[in-house]
């Protein structure tokens, strides 16, 4: 059973998102990091200049809709990328939390890609909120507390947004299947922390407000 | 169009009991199987018996969805009527929720659809060995990973907002008890989120109606058939 049917504009770029995510993967774990600038090849320049085409068609409301995601996807990338590099994370634990990071670095790309030129630019974080989590990297237990959060509040802010995105079939699609992949990474990172991997039946979702006020403490003004 | 007798015309399973062979969902409404016949269903391909009951649009996608969530609920209730030997005290308590929760999606789906609801599927287990942890978490991992991929599929076909919202809100927790259960027979592995079901972009399984009715075809003795898509 395999599957992976994007017959869309997304997976149409599938070579050369490909190619930008091995860069996001080399910077992720790789001791050289490989420079955007050297990886910028003629078909990669050609497929970004083709996306940003495609974003400038779309209505603002799925702009603004992506780079809120985008906001999130680049708050987990670095979170996890820090954590990462910070290397506290117990040994037994690596493998999840390297996976993980993997994928909140794919969707960056991914998002980044499809919005080309309108995509916003990489948030500055404050992990320790303010000093509220001051050992983030470096006590298991609080970064998989925050871990927890950020990965309850993607789900939560997917689940929101996906009405706006209801009028772009492939853009939907394209959302659900992070979003899904958002609820596996909190029910793991839940099961790590010794909690249920489920509030209930249901999985509530946020407005944008709501989330960006959950997420308001991790970024810098 | 298959007739009801080829579906229902099952080789005698090897090991598990009459019980679990075929079941009848003990939490639906009694009512008569679903009948055999009907055209295509315009927008999205599922055909012949169930089309007929499920309905066109947004009815069809929620009947969809209670069909896989029937199969669900019933595959969970009989986990726990014949728990494996050494299931222990944690996977207890997590196939227990697992099942609540989609009971508590069958009868959430039962409700919105109400007098366009399809009746309950019969259902054939006689694939799953009950004794055996690991068939019965595999097939958990089957039905989990499908119910991701089905709604993530159905979500472009539908047209209400609200009812997107309500299957984005059971679709999550299907992805929750995905990674629990592929982590419970792989811990602490990538298997959560593995490559199996999550591809180098980051994005989750997809799937048409036709290919997830097509895969859930071997626990379903109601005929289901999709034709197109």
């Amino acid at each position: 059973m395999n599957i992976h049917q994007n017959d869309s504009i997304l997976g149409g770029l599938d070579p050369d998102l490909r190619a930008k995510m091995i860069t996001n993967r080399r910077g992720l774990f790789g001791r050289a990091a490989v420079s955007l600038g050297a990886l910028a090849s003629a078909p990669l320049v050609l497929a970004l200049s083709a996306r940003q085409v495609f974003a400038a068609d779309l209505p603002a409301q799925i702009v603004d809709t992506l780079n809120f995601a985008l906001t999130l996807e680049h708050i987990e990338d670095a979170f996890y990328r820090t954590a990462l590099e910070a290397n506290f994370i117990p040994e037994e634990h690596k493998t999840v939390f390297r996976h993980i990071g993997l994928h909140e670095a794919a969707h960056v790309a991914l998002l980044s890609g499809v919005l080309g030129d309108a995509a916003v630019k990489r948030p500055e974080a404050d992990f320790t909120a303010g000093g509220k989590y001051p050992d983030v990297f470096s006590n298991f237990d609080t970064f998989v507390a925050v871990s927890s959060t950020f990965e309850d509040l993607g789900v939560a802010a997917y689940k929101g947004q996906a009405g706006n995105l209801i009028d772009n079939d492939d853009i939907l699609t394209v959302a659900l299947q992070i979003h899904s992949v958002e609820a596996r990474h909190a029910a793991m990172v839940r099961r790590i922390g010794g909690k249920k991997a489920w509030d209930d039946a249901f999985d509530k979702p946020m407005t944008k407000e709501e989330v960006l006020a959950a997420a308001k403490p991790f970024l810098v003004a | 169009m298959k007739t009801r007798d080829q579906v229902t015309d099952h080789p005698m399973p090897a090991a598990p009991s009459d019980n679990s062979r075929r079941a009848v969902l003990k939490f639906g409404v009694t009512g008569a199987a679903i009948a055999g016949f009907g055209g295509l269903l315009p927008n999205f391909g599922i055909s012949a018996a169930m089309a007929a009951d499920l309905g066109e649009g947004d009815i069809g996608v929620l009947n969809y969805a209670y069909a896989l969530e029937q199969l669900e609920a019933a595959f969970y209730t009989m986990v726990l009527e014949k728990p494996f030997a050494e299931m222990t005290a944690d996977e207890t308590a997590i196939l227990t929720d697992i099942r609540d929760h989609e009971v508590a999606h069958v009868e959430f789906l039962k409700t919105a659809l109400a007098e366009k609801a399809i009746g309950p599927l019969e259902v054939d287990f006689s694939a799953v060995d009950f004794t055996s942890r690991d068939s019965v978490l595999q097939t958990a991992v089957t039905f989990e990973d499908l119910g991701v991929a089905a709604y993530n599929g159905a979500g472009k076909l539908i047209t209400n907002v609200d009812y997107l919202a309500a299957a984005g809100s059971i679709v999550s927790v299907e992805a929750r008890h995905a990674a629990t259960v592929r982590d419970l027979l792989q811990p602490g592995s990538v298997a959560f989120a593995g490559p199996e079901v999550v591809d180098d972009k980051g994005l989750d399984v997809s799937l048409p109606p036709a290919d997830v009715l097509a895969a859930a075809k071997p626990f379903i003795t109601t005929d289901v058939t999709a034709m197109s898509l």
